[in-house]
């Protein structure tokens, strides 16, 4: 285990090695100067910030220095926010997408496994029927459309019991976070549920489901200790993958209901070509994400001792 | 040779016992082919994506409104509105008439030309402020937004001529106190716009053939515009058939290349083996632990966008680099398994060649699983490029594309909801059908991951 956990380790930071090399390189291809705005400089005023920020270095130079930077976990000054440390953006930042993620990781997870076994108890009756609409409602609609259904919907809400039940936007209570972090996890819950169903039609099938029936186990014991522990395997291993599509579906949701979270800085300072900014919450967020998806397999893999063998 | 004379051998009679087939027999394909026909679902979206198909190329050839062209007399015009418009002289300024008048009114018809309000002095007032709204002013006291202000009582009359489009507004006079506040007394006056258009305008549009063919007075129908306009006056149609051809574009032509790249590699590595396949897969694997969207954001900056051009091949680009593992993945595992079976041993021994197995037993035997994956992977890409569409990533403007067409409409979703509408229900009809058609074809061709039901 531990030397599985090892090589998953060394196969993450090579990764993130190459995340950070070819964010250094595609950022240094963007057309356009980082010292070049309105404000007009003289030769010499030039040369001396060039000197200052490294960028009369050859490439390889400024390429080492960044990497260098990097591993001392120090991603440089923000180029369009004033006086702000690309690191205190994220750090400020970050938490927030953090919560709402995990939030919604959990909704869907929960909501996945639920509905999923629901449809599969109730297969091809009426509670099968109408959840798995909702699901190919779930997967077909994109997420921004149904962000904004949703913010309707609490305005409506509100309006007509004509006080504030939910906020429409912002941050800050657990109010705040309950329809983002339900919009941000409904399509992987949609997804974990179609898993989940066909997962749990493929075990009621199974010998040891019959053996336990014979048996005369009592139907919900059956369904909690043989059915339910065994079909959700294959969910587990999509969460990691999950997780990543959450993360980067945090973007949408963050900017439709103006959450204060790194998603939309990220997407903000692409806009705006904010250099470190993008550069650091790249590395950051692909680092982040590399690792999670390692930490859902080690977690597998201590569930499910035939994937550490193979 | 072993001393068995050619005579000793007879022909057996025919029996009726022989094995006859009871049915003709079926190909993989036929077989599919029966399944997909009986699946009704898979069905009406291999229906729907045949004319979304269609659409995209017949579209344009049909309503051959140009998607660029703005209507600035029709902007953010929901469908199925009342097209009439009324002809009227060119705009002459107001001559304020003499007189007073002993409540808020009009003093000449409301049109999209000018609205002109008379109004009495407001009881108290040392001066007036005229305010507009869509609504229906409440007990919140919501007036709208203010068009003018007069310090003082001489002046008891205004003219709108701001951005007025055909409705009802209601114009509100408030009168101000000393301090230049608006106070509590007020007056609203509802007026119904009506939509006009000068001899010249009509002209300079084409709406009619020639001046003579209109006179004042006549009520003439503006240009149509069958699912609206956007903010800037275009045809929603129009770019929604544009937009069509960028989405399907990338989201169609992107998984092919990419699914195609996947199954060259995921062959080469399961029949060259050892340790050419363990490295091509290691590989595979390190593109795979990317973060995709990340990546495409990043392609994006990199590649950057020069002035009119649509950034659709930068995407296209970036989305062939990072995609292309897990059908490699998917493939290779097929012919790892098809390797084995002995029909392709059999081959083998009667001196078959390598490109000769590939393509004659291995590829077409993973064919139906490639098959599945592209038609799961086209929603998918969809899917990208309204994302990236969305947060300002994907194709520049003007060119449109649904995702951007969402995102353009999402910020007036509630006065004009049909700009939102139209291109998220085309996105979420496409990638329903696409999901349908997939599930068919996953049952029809795929004996192992069929649908347990």
């Amino acid at each position: 285990m531990l030397w599985y956990i090892g090589k998953r380790l060394i196969q993450g930071l090579i990764t993130v090695w190459f995340i950070a090399t070819a964010t250094f390189f595609a950022m240094h291809n963007v057309p356009g100067d980082p010292l070049l705005n309105e404000r007009a400089t003289t030769p010499t005023i030039r040369a001396n910030l060039e000197a200052k920020y490294g960028l009369d270095q050859p490439v390889t130079t400024q390429y080492f220095i960044y990497l260098k930077n990097i591993v001392r976990g120090d991603f440089g000054i923000s180029f369009a926010q004033e006086n702000r440390e690309v690191n205190d953006i994220i750090r400020e930042h970050f938490p927030v997408s953090a919560i709402l993620g995990v939030l919604a990781v959990i909704i869907a997870a929960v909501g996945g496994i639920l509905w999923g076994s629901l449809t599969a108890l109730y297969r091809n009756r009426l509670p099968d029927y109408l959840i798995m609409f909702l699901v190919i409602l779930g997967i077909s609609v994109p997420s921004f459309v149904i962000a904004a259904i949703s913010q309707l919907g609490i305005v409506t809400l509100n309006n007509l019991a004509g006080t504030t039940v939910l906020p429409v936007a912002g941050w800050g209570t657990i109010y705040h976070m309950l329809v983002p972090a339900l919009v941000l996890g409904l399509s992987t819950m949609a997804y974990l549920t179609r898993l989940m169903r066909s997962s749990m039609l493929e075990i009621v099938n199974s010998d040891f489901v019959r053996t336990a029936k014979s048996k005369g186990v009592p139907p919900a014991r059956i369904f909690a200790r043989h059915q339910l522990r065994n079909a959700v395997l294959p969910v587990i291993t999509v969460l990691g993958p999950s997780i990543a599509a959450i993360t980067t579906g945090g973007f949408v949701v963050e900017i439709v209901f103006a959450i204060p979270g790194l998603g939309r800085f990220f997407v903000e300072a692409v806009q705006q070509l904010d250099y470190t900014v993008i550069m650091g919450t790249t590395v950051f967020y692909g680092t982040f994400l590399v690792f999670m998806v390692i930490l859902v397999d080690v977690i597998y893999g201590f569930i499910d001792p035939r994937v550490r063998m193979s | 040779m072993t001393g068995i004379a050619a005579a000793e051998f007879a022909r057996q009679a025919s029996t009726e016992h022989a094995q006859t087939l009871s049915r003709p027999s079926l190909s993989y394909w036929q077989d599919a082919r029966i399944r997909l026909q009986s699946n009704r679902r898979a069905l009406v979206s291999l229906f729907i994506v045949i004319s979304l198909l269609i659409l995209t190329l017949l579209g344009p050839v049909l309503w051959s409104v140009n998607p660029a062209a703005q209507d600035l007399d029709q902007i953010s015009v929901p469908p199925g509105r009342d097209r009439s418009a009324l002809v009227v002289a060119e705009y002459t300024p107001w001559v304020i008439p003499a007189g007073t008048v002993a409540e808020l009114q009009l003093a000449d018809t409301a049109t999209t030309q000018s609205v002109r309000l008379q109004w009495a002095g407001l009881p108290g007032a040392y001066g007036h402020r005229v305010y507009r709204n869509l609504y229906p002013v409440g007990p919140e006291r919501a007036y709208g937004i203010p068009l003018g202000e007069f310090f003082d009582n001489s002046t008891l009359n205004f003219e709108d001529r701001l951005d007025l489009r055909p409705g009802t507004y209601y114009y509100s006079v408030v009168a101000l106190a000393e301090n230049g506040r608006p106070g509590t007394v007020a007056e609203t006056l509802r007026v119904d716009v009506r939509r006009t258009t000068t001899v010249n305008e009509a002209l300079a549009q084409g709406l009619v053939g020639s001046a003579a063919d209109i006179a004042l007075g006549d009520s003439l129908q503006v240009a149509l515009h069958p699912l609206g306009t956007d903010y800037l006056g275009r045809d929603m149609l129009a770019r929604l058939m544009e937009g069509a051809r960028v989405s399907l574009f990338i989201g169609i032509i992107a998984p092919f290349i990419y699914v195609l790249m996947g199954v060259v590699y995921g062959a080469v590595s399961g029949f060259a083996g050892g340790k050419v396949d363990q490295v091509m897969m290691r590989f595979a694997d390190f593109v795979v632990a990317l973060p995709f969207l990340l990546f495409m954001i990043l392609f994006k900056i990199a590649f950057g966008i020069g002035p009119g051009e649509s950034g659709i091949f930068p995407m296209l680009i970036a989305m062939i680099v990072l995609l292309w593992p897990a059908t490699a993945r998917l493939v290779r595992g097929q012919i790892l398994q098809i390797r084995e079976q002995g029909y392709v041993e059999a081959s083998k021994l009667l001196g078959a060649k390598s490109s000769y197995l590939i393509f004659r037993h291995m590829l077409p035997n993973t064919l139906g699983v490639v098959l599945v994956t592209l038609t799961f992977e086209i929603p998918r890409a969809i899917f990208t490029e309204a994302f990236l569409s969305f947060i300002g990533m994907g194709v520049a403007p003007p060119t449109p594309s649904w995702g951007s067409m969402s995102n353009e409409g999402i910020k007036t979703m509630l006065n004009t909801p049909h700009e939102l509408i139209f291109p998220a229900l085309l996105i979420s009809i496409t990638v329903l059908a696409f999901n349908l058609l997939g599930d068919g074809l996953r049952d029809a061709l795929d004996a192992r991951m069929r649908n347990t039901e």
